[in-house]
């Protein structure tokens, strides 16, 4: 074995690598065609932002209040009215989860209000999907208290709030949720090229016997890594590129910062990736072995602990613990701000830091696990 | 003396896994200018002698050194290896693997024009230098590999059985490619469970679990079976009911089928057959060469004697007049490229039928027709009176079929086997019961019964299959490369098996690539680019080609070469 | 069907079962990822927002403001305050993620309860994380709310809204993630066994074998479809004992109509993971191509967002989806009761795809055989 580094050997690995991704399908399947199909479903199929939610409207009371309150429901931008009348046909509405809440306005409503006393309104959510159910409990108190508010202007009785608050959403005041899904996506995608790829490529190697052949050529496992480790991080950045233009110029996430610091930043979450591959699929040397650890210490991690689904803060403090090792929960702030909020080289510097130092580990790692023998 | 390129004293390696021990105590070593043969059945140690010397395995205990260095650290620009699976690049072209391995080795960019126009010339690949090399054919493959281990001329090159699975015109390619193309200097190490390669080297080491056996020059084994082999003379209707009378005789160490005669080895030369022993009036004694093969099966104890318990508890196969297996004009066209045209014979019941014939000429195609794995384009095949068309089901249900890589579910138990392959073959509670029984009894399975097959040493896989393939006692027997990678003590006995099922009357058709099995054949189909190019008896097929006296190899290369010059005529 | 074909399919489904409980690598594939997903999901999984820190830029420093805070500060969902002391205090905070929201309070803020106007807040939220800054804007309102009611009784406006949750009291989440976890899970280990069914077999070898066999195609097919239904079955059982044992979360509705839809959405699934099966040469392949499956799958199911939510076209192609519609009856029996006419409204469109799939994976096998 020859320890210096020699051009043309690694010239020529580097050479035979990029072929071997040019053409083989899978490598483009999930180099290109997952990412598109990833982009376009957070894009537009996964949407926190309530829509209007279906909701059934029982209004007991024929007075003039009841109705305008009732009223109020129906041209809600929040809610759909798509049932009126008869309560237990309602009931039944939301079980089979045709509406997601039921508005009920008492039959004594528009005497209460009349008198200025109570006026109570009950509101059913369908529990059985929370988030949705506190939306619809939130929007109807929201409808409630503004038909109040006019009911009483126009009636002479003006009252006042003591407290409102003026809410701003800096960077995303339309609250899309695309626009932290969306980034939040990549970050998969450079997880799958990265971890699940590149471990699925050298474990090919091992299984086809081709390993065995070059190992016994003059190359070192340092140039046999590097050519690994090159053409992945050229087409994980590649990927990346090609998600942050669907991203910006088809679903209108914003770009703020700079070209130059989501390269840094995709650059630096690239190296633990690619380390963890390579760790991987030199520690199991099978194609089926090596995607199941990579599915289940990167992918499934990547999706649940990195904050990009689920808030960090509100997990439980022992898996709160987990994800600080977890790669991709350095990555999510910084690729989030730099796409809707802009360089902010305070919070990317400390986040790549980490990164880096997850990197240095994993191949340190894979080193120790690639060694130049059979068995 | 000249010094060797490579040399290994007192290795050993245990693996920890199975516990035992790969190599023991092995010396080797590898002259400069000289091929090299290392042989020994599957399993005794070549593939990791090999990767020691190409420093990819530590040993345990003993020293290994490369060009007078410790193997590990030898120059690996000068080793030329070409592994099992040949370390191709299937989605990379012929120049393009070449091209690597010429990078990778350091070929000086001055002489890869000569190198590469040397080797493509060769290896007759310069018509697909664009194609890639997981479209090659296997033999392709093999010289691709070849030439890739050869790119830049090596010291030592170490080649991990270049023969398996090719049949014997690119065998005895590679062999004069190797050859030529290493010149003086080099030492060539060639791996084998061929013997008659092994005979053809100056230096051969044979090895055997784990243990080096012998090691010289090939002529020095064979002293010790000098004037012990012997060849008789036999009426060749009976010759393998014969072979099975007289491999009961004490003095009869192995015995094989050599076109109207039977070529046997005594244990002493002293030995003395009576006709009796054969059931003949009388016989003709001649003595014979020996051949490498029998110093082997010597050394190792001799070949499967005492018949075939299996045929024994054989259901006898009713007589009948119709062929058991008929091809009429069996043709298979995918897209524009014909794989067989026109493919016609019939066997008949108790018969064995050989389909010979090199890589990718077509005989897998039409053993795959005849089983039902491929509908023919045109054409009708029937196996036991059963149409292929439109009595499917029926035909699959009367015959029994083994596969070349052994197709057994790895990581079921033998149990777990013999019952899925009992029950799918029909056979129910006290049925299959008994039939499993009866196959264990036969094989000597029963301490495997647990074990996952994956896991049996390669001669019980190869007994296992067997007994998958006959618990139903079909008529009919469906062989495709039954024997490749096995030793030839191994090879015995399931010929002894076959033989005898055939007297039964069940019919075989096999596909090989060992010529001395394809003497066991009644009648042989040679198929050669896509065509039915001769049939007939083996003594037909040798007169046919010129080479009556000769060996079936010789016969299959002058037919082959024969039908090329017929081509080149046309 | 006759005795022998009997015995062939018992025979082949018995190897299949072998086959997945003897391999290594399979049992892996079976345990690990619906343990690892139980143990994330029932820890990780939550739509809600605690913990959260918030930024206070008091430039008011009156008894209205100070209310406001101790409110704030006694808020179960709040961890901790940030006293801030300038505009570039407010956005650094905001900008490197130190704080997810920050209340500001101008110097007339006290004067102005006082004065019986309304006085303002400024909130302001880190809008990189629109989902939590819209549960945190809530969260706001009200404790103004509460903060005006204790600071001027009066002023409450008339009437209330009363607000009771069905089938889930306290919007627990957990009880909304454990049973689409049932949904997910059990699709994933049947798609996951039959995916790697046919695949295996040709890249071992022994598909020339079983081909060879008097085994019929649809013998062929039933043996390789029974283990995953059995397998996810047994998944699906085992989380039908877990979650209301473990969890807590309610089984309300029928058993017996759990595993009628069970049943439908495993063949529709397996349908789905045969034809990948037969479409690939390698178990590599076998596995690229569920995961291009499951992903959208996953996705469309209701699971990570409302199908409500979506697009509409997005909404017709989730019709298709064997999970959207499990995932409606799962919901609906583990926590509504669901009666069977629901669940059978529900299950005929499994019926229909399991139909349509299990057709399109015999008609690919049998392609394939050629």
């Amino acid at each position: 074995m020859s320890a210096r580094w020699n051009r043309r050997r690694f010239g020529a690995m580097l050479v035979k690598e990029t072929l071997q991704i040019l053409r083989d399908p899978s490598t483009f399947l999930i180099a290109f065609v997952l990412p598109v199909v990833l982009i376009f479903l957070y894009g537009f199929g996964v949407n926190l932002d309530t829509a209007r939610t279906r909701i059934a409207l029982s209004v007991q009371d024929d007075g003039g209040a009841a109705q305008s309150l009732a009223g109020a429901f129906q041209h809600s931008r929040w809610f759909e009215v798509v049932t009126t009348g008869d309560l237990a046909a309602m009931q039944r509405d939301m079980v089979a989860g045709r509406v997601r809440g039921i508005v009920v306005i008492p039959a004594d409503f528009s005497q209460h209000i009349a008198r200025g006393s109570g006026g109570d309104i009950q509101v059913i959510t369908d529990g059985s999907s929370p988030n949705t159910a506190s939306f619809v409990g939130a929007y109807a108190q929201g409808v409630q208290s503004a038909w109040a508010a006019a009911y009483q202007f126009d009636r002479g009785r003006h009252v006042v709030p003591a407290i409102a608050i003026d809410q701003r959403f800096w960077f995303n005041p339309e609250l899309a949720s695309r626009f932290f899904l969306v980034p939040g996506a990549i970050a998969i995608v450079m997880t799958m090229i990265g971890t699940l790829l590149t471990a699925l490529v050298i474990a090919r190697e091992w299984e086809r016997g081709t390993m065995e052949a070059i190992m016994a050529t003059p190359i070192s496992m340092s140039e046999f890594m590097a050519t690994k480790v090159i053409p992945y991080f050229v087409l994980g950045l590649g990927s990346m590129t090609l998600c942050a233009m669907l991203a910006v110029f088809v679903f209108g996430v914003p770009f703020r910062g700079s070209p130059l610091a989501l390269l840094a930043i995709s650059s630096a979450f690239l190296v633990p990736a690619l380390g963890q591959g390579l760790f991987i699929s030199a520690a199991t040397k099978n194609q089926f072995v090596a995607s199941q650890i990579a599915l289940l210490t990167a992918f499934l991690p990547g999706m649940m602990l990195s904050g990009f689904l689920f808030e960090i803060s509100s997990m439980p403090r022992w898996i709160r613990t987990v994800t600080y090792l977890v790669p991709a929960r350095y990555l999510i702030p910084p690729l989030q701000t730099v796409f809707v909020a802009g360089d902010d080289w305070s919070l990317f510097l400390p986040d790549m830091a980490a990164m880096l130092g997850f990197g240095l580990v994993f191949f340190a790692l894979a080193v120790r696990a690639t060694r130049r023998r059979i068995a | 003396m000249i010094a060797p390129v490579a040399r290994a004293e007192g290795l050993t390696k245990r693996f920890a896994k199975s516990g035992v021990l790969a190599l023991d105590g092995v010396d080797l070593a590898v002259v400069p200018g000289q091929m090299t043969g290392l042989v020994g059945p599957d399993g005794a140690g070549k593939t990791t002698l090999i990767r020691m010397l190409a420093g990819l395995v530590e040993p345990d205990a003993g020293t290994i050194e490369v060009f007078g260095a410790p193997a590990a650290a030898a120059d690996r620009a000068q080793i030329g290896y070409m592994p099992q699976r040949f370390g191709l690049y299937e989605d990379l072209t012929v120049i393009e693997n070449l091209t690597l391995y010429a990078e990778l080795r350091g070929l000086a960019a001055s002489e890869r024009a000569a190198s590469f126009a040397r080797l493509l010339d060769f290896t007759d690949l310069q018509r697909f230098q664009n194609r890639r090399a997981g479209q090659l054919s296997g033999g392709m493959k093999q010289k691709l590999g070849l030439a890739c281990a050869m790119v830049r001329e090596p010291r030592l090159l170490l080649l991990d059985e270049p023969g398996v699975g090719v049949d014997p015109v690119s065998r005895r390619e590679l062999w004069a490619m190797v050859r030529t193309l290493a010149g003086d200097g080099v030492g060539v190490l060639w791996s084998t469970a061929y013997l008659d390669e092994a005979e053809k080297c100056d230096t051969v080491f044979l090895l055997n679990e784990g243990r080096m056996l012998h090691g010289g020059a090939p002529g020095d084994l064979l002293g010790r079976v000098k004037d012990r082999v012997v060849r008789v003379a036999v009426p060749s209707a009976d010759r393998r009911q014969i072979l099975e009378r007289v491999l009961g005789h004490d003095a009869v160490m192995d015995g094989t089928v050599q076109g109207d005669a039977l070529r046997l080895l005594l244990s002493t030369p002293a030995a003395i057959l009576s006709p009796t022993d054969f059931g003949l009036p009388a016989i003709v004694v001649e003595p014979t060469e020996p051949r490498f093969e029998d110093a082997f099966i010597d050394m190792l104890g001799g070949g499967a004697k005492g018949g075939s318990p299996l045929a024994r508890a054989y259901r006898r196969v009713p007589p009948n007049d119709a062929p058991a297996i008929s091809a009429a004009g069996l043709t298979k066209v995918f897209g524009d490229f014909t794989a067989a045209r026109d493919i016609g014979f019939s066997v008949p019941r108790g018969q064995i039928f050989g389909l010979l014939g090199p890589n990718g000429a077509g005989k897998s195609t039409t053993f795959k027709m005849l089983c039902g794995l491929l509908t023919p384009s045109a054409g009708t095949g029937s196996v036991a009176g059963f149409d292929l068309r439109n009595a499917k089901a029926e035909a699959r249900q009367s015959l029994g079929y083994m596969a070349q890589k052994v197709s057994l579910y790895g990581d079921l138990s033998v149990q777990q086997n013999l019952d899925f392959f009992a029950g799918i073959y029909g056979l129910q509670g006290p049925a299959r019961r008994e039939a499993t029984a009866r196959v264990t009894e036969i094989f000597g399975l029963q301490r495997y019964l647990g074990v996952n097959s994956g896991t049996l040493p390669l001669g019980y896989k190869q007994r296992l299959a067997l007994a998958c393939a006959v618990m139903h006692e079909p008529p009919v027997l469906f062989l495709d490369e039954p024997t490749s990678g096995v030793d030839p003590i191994v090879r015995r006995e399931f010929w002894s098996h076959i033989n005898g099922l055939v007297e039964k009357g069940v019919t075989v058709l096999v596909t090989t690539h060992f010529m001395e099995e394809a003497e066991y054949c009644d009648r042989i189909a040679l198929i050669y680019r896509a065509e039915q190019i001769a049939t007939g008896t083996p003594d037909e097929l040798k007169s046919q080609a010129g080479t009556p006296d000769g060996s079936m190899e010789d016969a299959f290369i002058a037919l082959i070469e024969a039908a090329d010059r017929g081509r080149e005529a046309a | 069907m006759n005795t022998a074909g009997f015995g062939r399919i018992l025979a082949m489904i018995v190897k299949e079962l072998w086959a997945v409980l003897r391999d290594p690598r399979a049992r892996i594939t079976l345990i690990a990822p619906p343990l690892l997903q139980l143990i994330l999901f029932s820890a990780a999984a939550t739509l809600e927002v605690k913990n959260i820190t918030v930024g206070v830029y008091n430039r008011d420093g009156g008894a209205a403001s100070a209310e406001f805070i101790n409110q704030l500060a006694g808020s179960p969902d709040v961890q901790r305050l940030i006293p801030l002391h300038s505009a570039q205090d407010v956005s650094a905070a905001i900008d490197d993620q130190r704080v997810i929201a920050v209340v500001e309070f101008d110097e007339g803020f006290s004067r102005a309860v006082a004065a019986r106007h309304t006085a303002t807040v400024q909130a302001i939220f880190d809008g990189r994380r629109s989902n939590a800054a819209q549960i945190v804007s809530s969260y706001f309102e009200r404790i103004a709310a509460a903060t005006g009611a204790a600071l001027r009784p009066a002023a409450r406006p008339a009437g209330e809204v009363i607000i009771t949750n069905w089938f889930n009291p306290n919007l627990d989440y957990l009880w909304f993630i454990m049973p689409s976890l049932v949904v997910t899970i059990s699709s994933l280990s049947a798609l996951s066994v039959t995916v790697q069914s046919v695949a295996r077999e040709r890249e071992l070898g022994t598909f020339d074998q079983l081909m060879v066999s008097p085994l019929r195609l649809h013998e062929i097919l039933i043996g390789k479809m029974t283990p995953p239904l059995l397998i996810g079955l047994f998944n699906g059982t085992l989380y039908l004992i877990v979650i209301p044992l473990i969890y807590g979360v309610p089984m309300t509705g029928a058993v017996g109509s759990f595993y009628f839809a069970l049943i439908f959405c495993q063949l529709a699934i397996i349908g789905i993971g045969m034809f990948v099966s037969a479409l690939s040469q390698t178990q590599q392949q076998g596995f690229l191509g569920m995961f291009l499956v499951t992903v959208p799958m996953t996705l469309l199911s209701g699971f990570a967002s409302p199908v409500a939510n979506m697009p509409w076209w997005l909404q017709i192609v989730a019709q298709a989806n064997p999970q959207m519609h499990f995932m409606i009856i799962s919901e609906g029996l583990f926590l509504k009761a669901m009666p069977f006419a629901d669940v059978l409204a529900n299950t005929w469109p499994l019926i229909v795809i399991a139909a349509v799939t299990l057709t399109a994976a015999t008609l690919q096998f049998r392609s394939r055989v050629e």
